[in-house]
């Protein structure tokens, strides 16, 4: 098989950017509830990426962060994971757990539950999108969670985008809720025969 | 004079003569192999993803792999003057960091890439001298051509120098 991802061309990205785009709107409502609060999203940006830019984004390889990661299986297999930088983490938590925002982020168990089931909602919400427009069924574990250098976090992305390219699909969301604004990264990652099945349902080869 | 720090980004590979530091930031699954050669002080770092080239569709890039990834580090380091017998091996990386109650074998990358980075470096004749590997936890590494040392940092594990 050859790069898959360097020869999608502008108008697979555009579709990939509609899904984006509807799964963040519905992310954006779902995260609405689940705060009480009004949640503007921007447009996702899209991007590919060589590995050794990876690291570079979310301020750096060693900036900490919250990863969230979920398999998906179903009609299409594969992974799919949230990043979240820790401002965002705070904020999020904080305002679940209605806390003052400037508390800060202490990693314990409460935490990792609040920020475990955010990456649930927000993953659920986006791959239900994903399904609507597709028709296929796709079905999320649990996902797990972790916190450390973001290097280390996209490195599990970026391995499994490494067994079929030399190049990452990334998509980074930015939700907003007045000033604070959370934002998150996405990397939505099928498996080798389940690329070609989704842009195939999606109608673009 | 202050030695040059010289990046090492995920799926690259650089060698450097003396006086020199290579560095790769946030290594996860992923390893760094840090080659030093004890008579020249040359060194050599590679930042590989995967275990093996065979298993993977593409190839384009070499550094990606811990077969195809040592062995051009080595091709290298020859290029600058090196000889082998003269060269040993540190290595860092390897992590597992997430855990799943249902564990399948590609969560467990990292340990399948310090298996394949073992035997590669041993088929090469070349010595590892000292390794940071496994656990959940994410390592930014440091190599120094001055001695040699290895400086291995975390978020809430230390720093280490191996």
């Amino acid at each position: 098989m050859a790069d898959a991802i360097s020869e999608l061309n502008s108008f697979h990205l555009d579709v990939l950017r509609e899904i984006g785009n509807i799964g963040a709107g519905n992310a954006a409502t779902a995260l609405a509830k689940l705060l009480d609060k009004r949640i503007v999203m921007k447009v996702p940006q899209i991007r590919i990426m060589k590995f050794s830019e990876v690291s570079e984004v979310l301020g750096g390889a060693e900036t900490p962060v919250v990863g969230i990661l979920l398999r998906i299986h179903g009609d299409i297999g594969g992974s799919m994971m949230f990043i979240l930088d820790n401002p965002s983490s705070r904020l999020l938590v904080n305002i679940l757990m209605g806390k003052p925002l400037e508390t800060d982020l202490s990693f314990d168990e409460m935490t990792c539950s609040v920020l475990t089931e955010i990456g649930n909602i927000l993953a659920g919400s986006y791959l239900s999108a994903l399904s609507d427009m597709t028709g296929l069924k796709i079905v999320p574990d649990v996902p797990a969670l972790a916190m450390d250098m973001a290097g280390a976090i996209l490195s599990v992305p970026a391995i499994e985008f490494g067994k079929n390219s030399d190049t990452v699909l990334y998509i980074e969301n930015v939700f907003m809720d007045g000033k604070d604004s959370v934002i998150g990264d996405l990397f939505l990652i099928p498996d080798d025969l389940s690329y070609g099945k989704l842009l195939k349902t999606l109608g673009v080869v | 004079m202050a030695a040059e720090i010289i990046k090492v980004g995920m799926a690259e590979l650089k060698v450097a003569r003396h006086p020199a530091i290579l560095t790769t930031l946030g290594l996860g699954s992923c390893i760094g192999i840090a080659l030093y050669d004890r008579k020249t002080k040359n060194i050599g770092l590679v930042h590989i993803m995967l275990p093996s080239s065979a298993i993977a569709t593409a190839h384009a890039n070499r550094a990606k792999f811990a077969d195809t990834g040592i062995h051009d580090l080595v091709e290298e380091m020859k290029g600058i003057g090196s000889d082998v017998k003269n060269i040993v091996a540190k290595i860092a990386g390897g992590a597992q960091m997430f855990s799943f109650a249902s564990q399948n074998d590609s969560m467990k990358i990292g340990q399948r890439n310090i298996e394949a980075t073992k035997a590669v470096l041993a088929e090469l004749n070349i010595p590892i001298i000292a390794e940071d590997t496994g656990g959940n936890y994410g390592r930014t590494i440091e190599l120094s051509s001055e001695d040699g040392v290895l400086k291995v940092k975390t978020l809430g594990f230390g720093i280490k120098y191996l």
